[in-house]
């Protein structure tokens, strides 16, 4: 372990991105008739670009139907890519096929959002762990047992549970499980996809601190996918908020906290009710009038300006381009300075 | 909690209700003799985890939970000078919908997908009003233009699924207060929308408190939408009530350990950032065993011999209503201000 620390440590050092996203698009046909022809795409990933470094938790924020989830999905070649590309370690996976695949495949690996429904309920949690470690036949006998009850002690379950079936587990225990699962490869990246979202309040922070463990222990690499912004503004190190399938401000999470420069981002930002009545009387709420367009048909221009409170002309016509007003600090809007 | 009461007499006021379930695996107890009253034009806020009993709670007040394998065993629930659960079903009818309005999760299922949304909203117009075919559409019509819904007359024909989620939602809403109902109840209501829609729906609410000013009683988990709209607030936790007070108090003064721990737990958006998070430890109740122990004791870190054998009476930490303050009360054996067992008393 303490090797893999040092790796991290040196991989953080060099700050060469473990992961790169070049101007990623993910367009879903749809189809109508008898004939199935396309009569339209859906652009629900739409050019968006961004790198994360060794060791960090890159943060991607949006309401449901932003396109947050198949951008995760598309990098670990879930889904395959309408056009751009996916560099990991340098090398291009975006059109990997095959075997090639298949051998990068245990270098990334997902924790899913819904752990009633990512888990076998016919398989026991040790063939559900096992399961990858089986794929790619890493492991055998005595070794793989090891490895198992060594992963279930990482995700702090009791070893014994091994010949257990999913149904017998909490929703937090369930989640350990899938985290479990997705260590199984010794990853070096994992997206992590609304993880928490299906948990109660009181399991949450469990499951967060159980991550950051992880993160430190093993120097993963996350990308965590998350509506929810304040557990966001807890576990990432620079946050990427996205809207109609693209990218509208990527920052460190301290300035996308303290001075969002994207009017989509401080609407969210106010959207976000605060626990405590004195802050909530006082805080003024940005509220943002009528429905995410659909993907299928983006307005003309900005994607945002259907219900920005400060587009003018400009932004219905002209798409903002995606600059770096600061060192690290990218917005795309016509008005951010 | 009985004691004296500010101003007016409470509209609705429960007593000691309790609702098992019957299953396999045995009895569930969701509810524990829960008590609670609300005024005229008040909000009060219910927040608890799943399980912890708050939406059984209010569904048991219209007998809405299903009978069998529920059954309310005790309790009393007094509304408009009449108990709701000793009402025949005609009578029950005419209130639900009536002069209470029910507002639920999830606007995906809460509308019948084969009718219009006039439709949907005309009907309970008709049948609880008596208002004429004409009449309650033109009703409808200004209901749907009240809860912000644009060109209200020409999407009366329209289908839910031609409405996105947050407008679903406000077609919801204006159906429950389609007979000006004197309480909403209001079970997660904006749960299953996104933060910006939640903001537009919240601000509506506001607003129909100041045009209509029912009494409404709004259930979530989420102690960040309590805080902004709530006049009061029930914790509740494996079917009890653990806590009551203003909203300030509870906030600002939590008096019981799970409630104290529960804001401790949230990240937050504004103050500093903890380096890691305090947790609760342990798993919510499974509700099998009878409730003859604090729910919360196995998860408590004050927790002494008491607490495992006797479930903890409601203790009042303020002056209470007398004081022509609202009335801390708090369901727990340990005083977390002074750090010891309270006294009896």
């Amino acid at each position: 372990m303490t090797a893999e620390m040092i790796m991290a440590s040196d991989r953080q050092a060099t700050s060469e991105p473990l992961l790169q996203v070049r101007d990623l698009k993910m367009h879903f046909p749809i189809h109508a008739g008898i004939l199935r022809r396309q009569i339209g795409t859906i652009k629900a990933v739409d050019g968006i670009s961004f790198d994360i470094r060794p060791g960090e938790t890159l943060g991607l924020v949006g309401e449901s139907g932003c396109g947050k989830s198949t951008t995760g999905r598309v990098i670990l070649r879930l889904y395959n890519a309408t056009s751009g590309h996916v560099i990991l370690d340098g090398q291009d996976i975006t059109d990997l096929h095959g075997e090639e695949l298949r051998r990068i495949r245990p270098r990334m690996q997902m924790v899913f959002q819904d752990p009633h429904a990512s888990l076998n309920p016919r398989m026991t949690v040790g063939s559900i762990i096992s399961e990858p470690i089986d794929e790619h036949g890493i492991l055998k006998g005595s070794d793989k047992t090891d490895r198992v009850e060594e992963l279930l002690n990482a995700v702090g379950l009791d070893p014994k549970y091994t010949n257990r079936y999913p149904h017998e587990f909490s929703g937090g225990q369930r989640q350990r499980i899938g985290i479990a699962r997705a260590l199984a490869l010794n990853p070096a990246f994992i997206v992590c996809d609304e993880p928490i979202a299906a948990l109660d309040v009181s399991i949450q922070a469990q499951v967060v601190n159980l991550l950051e463990d992880l993160q430190e222990q093993f120097g993963l690499t996350y990308l965590f996918i998350s509506h929810d912004l304040s557990m966001i503004r807890h576990i990432a190190d620079r946050v990427a908020v996205m809207y109609l399938g693209k990218i509208v401000e990527l920052a460190s999470r301290d300035d996308v906290y303290g001075a969002p420069k994207h009017p989509y981002t401080q609407a969210l930002l106010s959207a976000v009710p605060v626990p405590n009545p004195l802050v909530e009387a006082e805080r003024e709420h940005i509220v943002l009038e009528g429905d995410l367009p659909s993907p299928a048909n983006p307005p003309e221009g900005c994607n945002f300006c259907t219900r920005c409170p400060i587009a003018t002309d400009i932004c219905r016509k002209e798409d903002p381009v995606w600059r770096e007003i600061e060192p690290g600090r990218h917005v795309a809007c016509h008005y951010a300075v | 909690m009985d004691s004296v009461t500010p101003s007016t007499a409470p509209i609705l006021e429960v007593t000691d209700l309790r609702t098992v379930f019957g299953t396999r695996e045995g009895t569930v107890h969701a509810v524990n003799g829960v008590s609670f009253h609300l005024h005229e034009g008040e909000l009060l806020g219910i927040v608890g985890e799943s399980g912890s009993g708050k939406s059984v709670t209010v569904m048991s007040l219209l007998k809405l939970v299903p009978m069998p394998p529920a059954e309310i065993v005790s309790g009393r629930v007094m509304f408009n000078g009449r108990d709701l659960l000793k009402l025949g079903s005609s009578d029950l009818r005419r209130v639900r919908g009536g002069e209470i309005g029910f507002v639920f999760q999830d606007p995906m299922t809460s509308l019948n997908p084969v009718f219009t949304v006039g439709y949907q909203l005309m009907e309970p117009l008709q049948k609880h009003l008596g208002l004429s075919k004409a009449e309650a559409r033109k009703r409808a019509a200004a209901l749907l233009d009240l809860v912000g819904i644009p060109s209200a007359v020409d999407r009366l024909d329209d289908y839910p699924h031609q409405f996105s989620g947050g407008m679903r939602q406000r077609v919801m809403i204006a159906i429950a207060l389609s007979c000006d109902p004197k309480l909403l109840i209001a079970d997660e209501p904006t749960t299953a929308l996104d933060v910006t829609i939640q903001a537009q729906i919240l601000e509506l609410v506001r607003k129909l408190r100041q045009e209509l000013g029912m009494a409404m009683i709004w259930i979530t988990h989420d102690l960040g939408v309590v805080a902004g709209i709530a006049d009061r607030v029930i914790v509740m936790y494996g079917g009890l009530l653990v806590e009551h007070a203003s909203v300030r108090d509870l906030y600002g003064n939590p008096q019981h350990p799970y409630t104290r721990a529960l804001l401790e737990t949230l990240p937050s958006l504004d103050s500093t950032r903890s380096k890691r998070l305090k947790t609760i430890f342990g798993q919510p109740p499974s509700l099998v065993a009878e409730p003859t122990s604090c729910p919360f004791a196995p998860r408590c870190q004050f927790a002494f011999d008491r607490c495992w054998k006797e479930n903890p009476s409601i203790h009042t930490t303020n002056g209470g209503w007398a004081d022509g303050r609202v009335s801390h009360d708090v369901a727990c054996w340990w005083d977390i201000d002074q750090g010891a067992p309270r006294d009896d008393g």
